[in-house]
């Protein structure tokens, strides 16, 4: 047949393709859009703790965004961490309680002064660090943090949060 | 054992072809799928169907993310998690609203242009059946959908749709308790409808459309003139680049592009409905939550389905509910009822052509007062009426085409 | 050309079935007819009042007494709209009001509504006609054999005479008028009587966050407490207006704020007076809870319409290519 004929067939044909292209580019950006969390699942992404009511070498866990999050004010006689936040002159250990290795959640020991995690073993000391030779490769996470007086608000990054991570403290 | 090329290029065209038939594919399904030339844009309703259906299952699919079948928090699931938090969730509800809606309109359209030109007879009786049985699939999937936003127009249209079964003077309350589970539509009713709503039929309707699909491919499309192709030497004729002397096209790419094209003008007007014009699918009373102890002022089913609900309706209860039934299967018998020799257009048939105006106009009146409220004795009248004449409809068919001439084709 | 003749046919039958099925049959069952079978119009007069409509009422109701007092009533609140108010004056009248409107408890029924912005969002003559008989002035004197026993009956011996009707009036048009945000529109004007969950404002405000479940069943409770107290004084719990802006027409909405009796005789609720622009407030935040996506979808529409003109055009060129040599 017709060589020439054939081809502006052909490109029309094609330029039809392309521009459907382009309308299934915009309805996968509705549906890609139609997957992100809600905002109303964004917005419960903040969650405020009175820090002024906790006792010393007694955890606390939180709730952050489904996840656990320890808080355990430290006594005089426990070592000092880069890692420990510090408020009004008390100094709290503030962490995600999920085992870096595969996501358990570790117990705290209050005798031993240690989080224990019973699925594979790991051990952290009370600023959250890993003891070598075990599973965990990294410390416990710190999840962001901002001091508000009293208070610590979970999820905003405050600059005491910005300055652990710039010192690769956490992720 | 077949012969694999080694040195083909994994998948590739010769490699493909090697392995599922590729090129007998595309001959089969596209260039040698023979549609007859001499038609008009009325046989795109296929195609038009075939893509509204795929994108009431894509916006389903979105929709079923977000949607929750229980009593407590679909009308919320739908009305506030999808249509104000869900990004583009409202965008995925009114396509989903209007097309459930527009689907009927096409398959309507569909359905009028086979009467019209006769689609239904010799050797493609099946067609029409299976397609019959889309549109019941398709109406039972309307219904159960209309369920699920759970508003005052759902749990209304259960409650009464439900009771039909009860069978007039039968009084079989048992079986409309054991359709809903429940003494009244709750929520075991609402769980039940979302399962075949979002499963068990779309199932059914897929199966159909490819059996529909099958029914047309021996006996090939119909044509405007009714007028019986040989195929084969037409076919030939395109082979040999006769496509002037030849009465045929291919499916792909001569069909298709005029598919698209009508399918392009059918989605600006779609989703001009979408945007601007949704009440029509989208009835307002149902954004009022449910109330089983509030009946709205008007109830009425959505409109495609009014024509049949107004032949209930002019009648007692038992006569109504048979007259309802016969309305339900009238048209499954059409390809019998139809005793004319011609596959012809009706403006060429005669009585036939007189036959098929009064059923189109009877079933619009029938959908008008369908849903004007029946208590104006003049819309009741005409009413009865129309309900009347559209069951004559189905014996004076078989009188006019028992009498007609056959037609003699010229040339 | 065939083709266009059989599109203009389908067309036509599509359009025609629409029109009954929608604006034709929607028209039929919302007629009102009066006791000749005559149909009532009921129009929106641009959120103004001076009572006809409430005349015609009667007029219809075939009381000659209640058209003779209605007329009488209104003709009063004009004469008042004439005199000139003296807003420093109805400062102290003003301050009377604000005995019950800032209790912020509830007084008969109802929470006395807020007047923050009371000369921004009600219209003037509304006013006037409130402060001299609420409840004729709200269209439900049916409900009240004496205005004495509305909740805000004890006005009628608060204000003295016609020229203090004007002061306050004119005080509230000038000093309590400040530019009003949807929200606290409709919290002024609906919150008394109706919730909106979407919004999470029950009848007392806005929900507050709770830690422990038992503050936010405790707070549940004094909502629940409230709605029995409004139910008991409106006869049934007032609908919740989350998603109201789509469950009824434009025309409804606005007759309907307009004079409730219009669109549901025997209605308990009461006229709320608003002007234009404070309708406008308060329909702007019911869209905002009811179908937020308005202003997107009206933005995304054309751009999607666009989107298949192109593809029609190019649709239609590729077609033309194909089919040229066909015939």
């Amino acid at each position: 047949m017709e060589q020439q004929e054939e081809g502006r067939r052909d490109f029309m044909g094609m330029a039809l393709g392309a521009w459907a292209v382009v309308g299934g580019v915009g309805a996968l950006y509705a549906a890609k859009r139609s997957w992100d969390p809600l905002p109303s699942v964004k917005a419960a992404g903040f969650t405020t703790v009175e820090m002024n009511d906790k006792k010393e070498n007694e955890l606390v866990v939180e709730k952050w965004r489904g996840k656990p999050i320890f808080i355990l004010k430290k006594s005089a006689d426990m070592e000092a961490h880069d890692r420990d936040v510090v408020m009004n002159g008390s100094r709290f250990h503030v962490s995600i309680g999920l085992c870096t290795h595969l996501g358990c959640i570790p117990a705290y020991q209050s005798d031993n002064k240690e989080f224990f995690c019973a699925c594979h073993g790991g051990v952290f000391d009370v600023s959250g660090v890993n003891s070598p030779g075990l599973p965990p490769p990294s410390p416990l996470e710190i999840p962001p943090f901002r001091i508000d007086g009293t208070k610590l608000v979970l999820g905003e990054s405050g600059p005491e949060y910005k300055k652990m991570l710039d010192a690769g403290l956490t992720v | 054992m077949a012969h694999f090329d080694d040195k083909a290029m994994p998948f590739g065209n010769k490699w493909m072809d090697e392995r599922i038939g590729l090129n007998t594919l595309k001959r089969v399904l596209n260039t040698e799928y023979w549609i007859p030339k001499d038609i008009n844009f009325l046989w795109a309703m296929g195609m038009v169907l075939a893509a509204t259906f795929g994108i009431l299952v894509v916006s389903g699919i979105f929709l079923l993310m977000y949607y929750k079948p229980d009593v407590n928090l679909a009308f919320d699931s739908v009305n506030y998690t999808i249509m104000s938090e869900v990004g583009y969730g409202w965008f995925w509800r009114h396509i989903h609203g209007v097309g459930a809606s527009i689907v009927f309109l096409i398959i309507y359209i569909h359905m009028f242009t086979g009467i019209y030109y006769g689609s239904y007879k010799r050797g493609r009786e099946l067609i029409w059946l299976s397609g019959m049985g889309l549109f019941v699939a398709f109406s039972a999937e309307a219904f159960s959908g209309y369920m699920l936003p759970w508003g005052q127009m759902s749990y209304w249209a259960g409650m009464v749709i439900t009771n039909l079964f009860s069978g007039g003077s039968l009084e079989a309350y048992g079986l409309v308790e054991w359709i809903r589970g429940d003494y009244v539509p709750g929520d075991a009713y609402l769980t039940r409808f979302f399962m075949l709503h979002v499963l068990l039929i779309p199932l059914a309707i897929i199966g159909l459309i490819v059996l529909h699909f099958g029914t047309l491919r021996l006996p090939h499309v119909n044509n405007q003139e009714g007028a019986d192709i040989d195929y084969k030497e037409s076919a030939e004729l395109w082979k040999a680049g006769k496509k002037k002397e030849s009465k045929v096209i291919p499916f792909s790419p001569v069909f298709l592009s005029k598919d698209l094209f009508v399918m392009g003008v059918y989605f600006i007007i779609f989703f001009y409905l979408v945007f601007y014009n949704f009440e029509f699918s989208m009835d307002p009373v149902n954004f009022d939550p449910a109330d089983g102890l509030k009946t709205p002022a008007h109830i009425y089913p959505e409109w495609y389905f009014l024509w049949s609900y107004e032949i209930l309706r002019p009648f007692s209860k038992d006569i109504g509910l048979i007259a309802f039934g016969i309305a339900q299967i009238a048209f499954v018998f059409l390809p019998f009822a139809d005793r004319s020799p011609n596959v012809a257009p009706a403006h060429k048939r005669g009585l036939f052509n007189i036959w098929f105006w009064v059923l189109l106009i009877d079933m619009i009146v029938l959908t008008a007062m369908g849903k004007l409220p029946p208590t104006d004795p003049v819309f009741a009248m005409i009413g009865l009426v129309s309900a009347v004449l559209f069951l004559a409809m189905g014996p004076l068919l078989v009188l006019i085409t028992m009498f007609e001439k056959k037609i003699e084709k010229g040339a | 050309m065939r083709e266009l003749k059989i599109f203009a046919i389908v067309a036509f039958f599509s359009l025609l079935t629409y029109y009954l099925v929608e604006p034709y049959a929607h028209h039929e069952m919302h007629k009102k007819v009066d006791t000749e079978g005559n149909e009532i119009h009921s129009e929106s007069h641009g959120f103004k009042y001076d009572g006809k409509p409430d005349i015609a009422e009667a007029h219809r109701a075939k009381n000659k007494a209640l058209v003779e007092s209605k007329t009488a009533f209104w003709a009063d609140v004009a004469k008042i709209g004439q005199l000139k108010g003296n807003a420093s004056a109805g400062q102290s009248h003003f301050a009377s009001c604000a005995g019950c409107h800032d209790a912020n408890v509830n007084m008969g029924g109802v929470i006395p509504p807020v007047l923050d912005h009371a000369g921004a969002i009600y219209d003037k003559n509304y006013l006037i006609a409130l402060i001299k008989d609420p409840a004729i002035a709200s269209n439900i004197d049916h409900k009240y054999k004496d205005t004495g026993n509305h909740p805000m009956g004890a006005i009628k011996f608060m204000m003295p005479d016609d020229q203090s009707i004007a002061d306050v009036v004119a005080y509230m048009l000038e000093h309590k008028a400040g530019e009003v945000t949807p929200k606290e529109a409709y919290e002024e004007a609906c919150m008394r009587c109706h919730a909106v969950r979407y919004g999470k404002l029950p009848q007392l405000g806005d929900t507050p966050k709770f830690k422990h479940e038992k503050d936010s069943l405790a707070h549940k409770i004094k909502v629940i407490e409230e709605q029995d107290r409004v139910k008991a004084y409106m006869g049934k719990l007032p609908p919740d207006l989350s998603i109201m802006i789509r469950a009824r027409s434009e025309h409804f909405m606005k007759t309907f704020v307009e004079n409730p009796q219009s669109q549901l005789a025997g209605t308990s609720m009461p006229r709320v007076g608003l002007s234009a622009e404070g309708y406008e407030k308060v329909e702007a935040y019911m869209v905002s809870t009811g179908d937020p996506s308005k202003a997107k979808r009206e933005a995304v529409g054309p751009w999607v319409i666009l989107f298949f003109v192109i593809f029609t055009i190019l649709a239609y060129l590729w077609k033309k290519s194909q089919w040229k040599d066909l015939h």
